[in-house]
């Protein structure tokens, strides 16, 4: 018997989340802030964020050294400077096409890219598809505070239809994009959505994002309450985090008993949910790196090369 | 040597190869597409990785993916994809990682004429960027040439921490020439980027310069070392803070200063030009690619009916080589500069010869038809009466 999206009914042993371990020992192991403060605003979801990181490169069991990260522009531009591992701070939506380098170059590396929506959905959208529809080993982690928060609150492909932001003023004309379904759509083999008010439930969808083999793409519901929220009646950050407790469900496949982390189940009969959560996509292909690795040998192996390497 | 019937998008991939490149992402664009073709075989053959990517965008960010492991990696275009690629160029240069592009230039500006040539890329590989970067331009003139320079280009990438564009041209990419290759590419001597000699926890990263002309070392991801490649210019001088969204006046000039005058300082190493004699000439022939060979044929003409023809070659096009120019100009009346435009180079030496008192003309063209010694005789007749 397997659940949908065949995920196995019998699960290998739990690993513990480690959630009681302080955060002060995680920063000494992952984090690296190099002039001791935070760019973000006082409240961004982007701190909880990359805290869910840490624990989850914690859980996963990764060599921080052998991690590396890729980024574009936008407020999170900076988490890759604050972690041990090795990061690309390159122009705005290329985090994909990074990491596609890094991982096909350095396959035993551990690949993130930590992109924006605008980043990754909007100027990056394309990077984004290709490297899901290659099912490259990499993991996405896409921060979804609906606006362009570096330039000051702009809408976004993902910003909700009506809302207003600095460009919407009248409220949002154009449709939002579900980038989960995207990437789904895309080809992406594990697909996952949390949000910074469920931080134990990020962590493991981030974790499981990592240990997966193959192209990972977690969505991070991040709250903006400085651009986006002050625009639409959450002026305050625990006015998002509610918005997020109160709206958020678990999609049907991720509900081992124990991982439910008190969230409360969709059920079909729903019809105003806003936030699934959950793994909402889990589906085994040829991973990128180890099908062009078998090229490789057999090219190698046909016409055994002129060049000394 | 092994002679071999060679097409010249052939010979720039063989120089990658021989270089040391072990990773190419493409992106197929006429007349540049048989780089990738010839790519997609030989990578895997000798070990290393073709990936074709979604656009130009892509293949320019997937190799300084690549580049930032340590492992040398090109890839190539032309045209449109040329001008897609500059946001990525200029990244790559500022952020300095060690790349080659070859670019087959097409004819024309817009989509242009893709099966046609030409040499109009000049200026768009010094100043296509945004803001203000260098560039490091090296531009063959024949297939065999195609492929030493190339290797010359992954060499000098990697010496000095930068982008190094091969100016190729269509006329070139697709024309076939019996070369002489090396049998063995184990023999070539190659550079190798400056690597972190200090353990991990003394790294200070891979932008500690302290002096304008340094090239600091660049530590590959996953080696141990926490390495960030930033465009966003991170200069760290002296161990100070590292400036993680954008920098300071003082740090943005030094960083700036320091992206020139690493290549300044070494301009010796970079340049390359080829004299035909010029030690007499009262008429200078300055061109470059594959005009540089009317030139010739020209000069040989011109001295045959009495003219002190001399020809300057330039291979080496950024940093211009203004020093090269002046002298061997020293002794010329007139300069002519034959090219595939309507007078890129000529401004440049033009800029060099400042003040000089010698008359400059271009002979010009820009239908894609190669420019014939004898339009360069006849502009000699009317420059020198």
């Amino acid at each position: 018997m397997s659940l949908p999206n065949g995920m196995p009914a019998t699960r290998p042993a739990k690993k513990k989340l480690d959630l009681q371990r302080p955060l002060d020992e995680l920063v000494e192991m992952y984090a690296d802030i190099p002039d001791k403060s935070f760019r973000y605003c006082p409240g961004c979801g982007l701190g909880m964020a990359q805290s869910a990181i840490m624990r989850a490169f914690h859980r996963a069991g990764v060599d921080i050294t052998k991690v590396a990260t890729a980024g574009g522009s936008g407020c999170y531009s900076v988490m890759g400077h604050y972690f041990k591992s090795s990061h690309i701070h390159g122009s705005h939506g290329r985090g994909c096409a990074y990491a596609t380098g890094l991982k096909l170059a350095r396959p035993e590396l551990t690949v993130l890219t930590l992109q924006g929506d605008g980043d990754l959905l909007a100027i990056g959208g394309n990077h984004f598809i290709h490297a899901a529809r290659r099912n490259i080993d990499i993991t996405v982690i896409c921060f979804n505070n609906y606006n362009f928060g570096d330039t000051g609150g702009q809408f976004a492909p993902t910003t909700p239809l009506g809302s207003k932001t600095d460009t919407s003023s009248l409220g949002m004309p154009e449709p939002a994009f579900d980038a989960c379904k995207l990437a789904i759509g895309a080809g992406a083999g594990f697909v996952a959505r949390s949000t910074v008010a469920h931080p134990a439930h990020l962590t493991k969808m981030i974790a499981d994002a990592i240990e997966w083999k193959g192209f990972a793409f977690v969505e991070v519901m991040q709250h903006c309450h400085v651009l986006w929220g002050r625009r639409n009646g959450m002026p305050e950050a625990m006015d998002m985090m509610r918005f997020y407790k109160d709206n958020s469900v678990l999609h049907l496949s991720t509900v081992p008993e124990e991982e439910r982390f008190d969230i409360p189940v969709y059920s079909e009969d729903e019809k105003d949910v806003k936030f699934v959560l959950g793994v909402l996509h889990r589906e085994k292909k040829p991973e990128y790196t180890e099908e062009y690795a078998k090229l490789r040998a057999k090219a190698m192996a046909k016409l055994p090369a002129k060049v000394k390497s | 040597m092994t002679k071999r019937l060679l097409l010249g998008n052939d010979a720039f991939c063989e120089g990658l190869i021989a270089g040391g490149v072990r990773f190419y992402a493409g992106y197929p664009i006429t007349p540049a597409t048989e780089i990738a073709e010839a790519m997609s075989r030989r990578m895997p053959q000798v070990g290393g990785t073709y990936v074709q990517m979604e656009d130009e965008l892509g293949s320019m960010s997937a190799i300084m993916g690549a580049s930032a492991t340590g492992v040398k990696s090109a890839t190539a275009s032309a045209g449109p994809g040329m001008a897609l690629m500059q946001n990525e160029l200029g990244q790559a240069i500022v952020a300095e990682i060690p790349l080659v592009v070859v670019n087959v230039q097409r004819a024309g500006p817009g989509i242009g004429n893709a099966t046609r040539s030409g040499q109009m890329e000049l200026m768009q590989s010094r100043y296509g960027a945004n803001g203000e970067v260098p560039a490091v331009v090296l531009a063959p003139s024949t297939v065999e040439e195609a492929f030493w320079l190339t290797v010359k280009a992954v060499n000098l990438s990697e010496m000095l921490r930068t982008v190094v564009i091969v100016l190729g041209e269509g006329l070139l990419g697709l024309q076939r020439a019996v070369v002489d290759l090396p049998d063995d590419y184990g023999e070539i001597e190659l550079a190798e980027r400056p690597r972190p000699t200090v353990p991990p926890a003394q790294y200070l990263g891979n932008y500690n310069a302290n002096e304008l002309s340094d090239v600091p070392p660049i530590a590959d991801f996953g080696s141990g070392y926490k390495s960030i490649l930033s465009s966003v210019g991170i200069s760290r001088r002296g161990g100070g803070d590292i400036s993680v969204l954008g920098l300071s006046e003082n740090d943005q000039d030094f960083t700036i200063r320091r992206l020139h005058q690493k290549l300044l300082d070494r301009k010796d190493e970079i340049t390359l030009f080829e004299e035909f004699m010029t030690d007499d000439a009262e008429i200078v022939y300055i061109a470059f690619g594959t005009q540089a060979l009317s030139a010739i044929g020209a000069m040989h003409e011109a001295r045959a009916n009495g003219i002190r023809a001399g020809v300057l070659r330039l291979i080496s096009l950024w940093p211009f080589p203004e020093e090269v120019v002046r002298s061997c100009c020293a002794k010329a009346r007139a300069v002519v500069v034959p090219e595939m435009n309507l007078g890129q180079a000529r401004l440049l030496v033009g800029n060099a010869l400042a003040n000089t008192g010698v008359k400059i003309v271009g002979v010009n063209r820009v239908d894609s038809i190669t420019i014939k010694p004898a339009q360069i005789l006849d502009r000699t007749m009317e420059v020198l009466s």
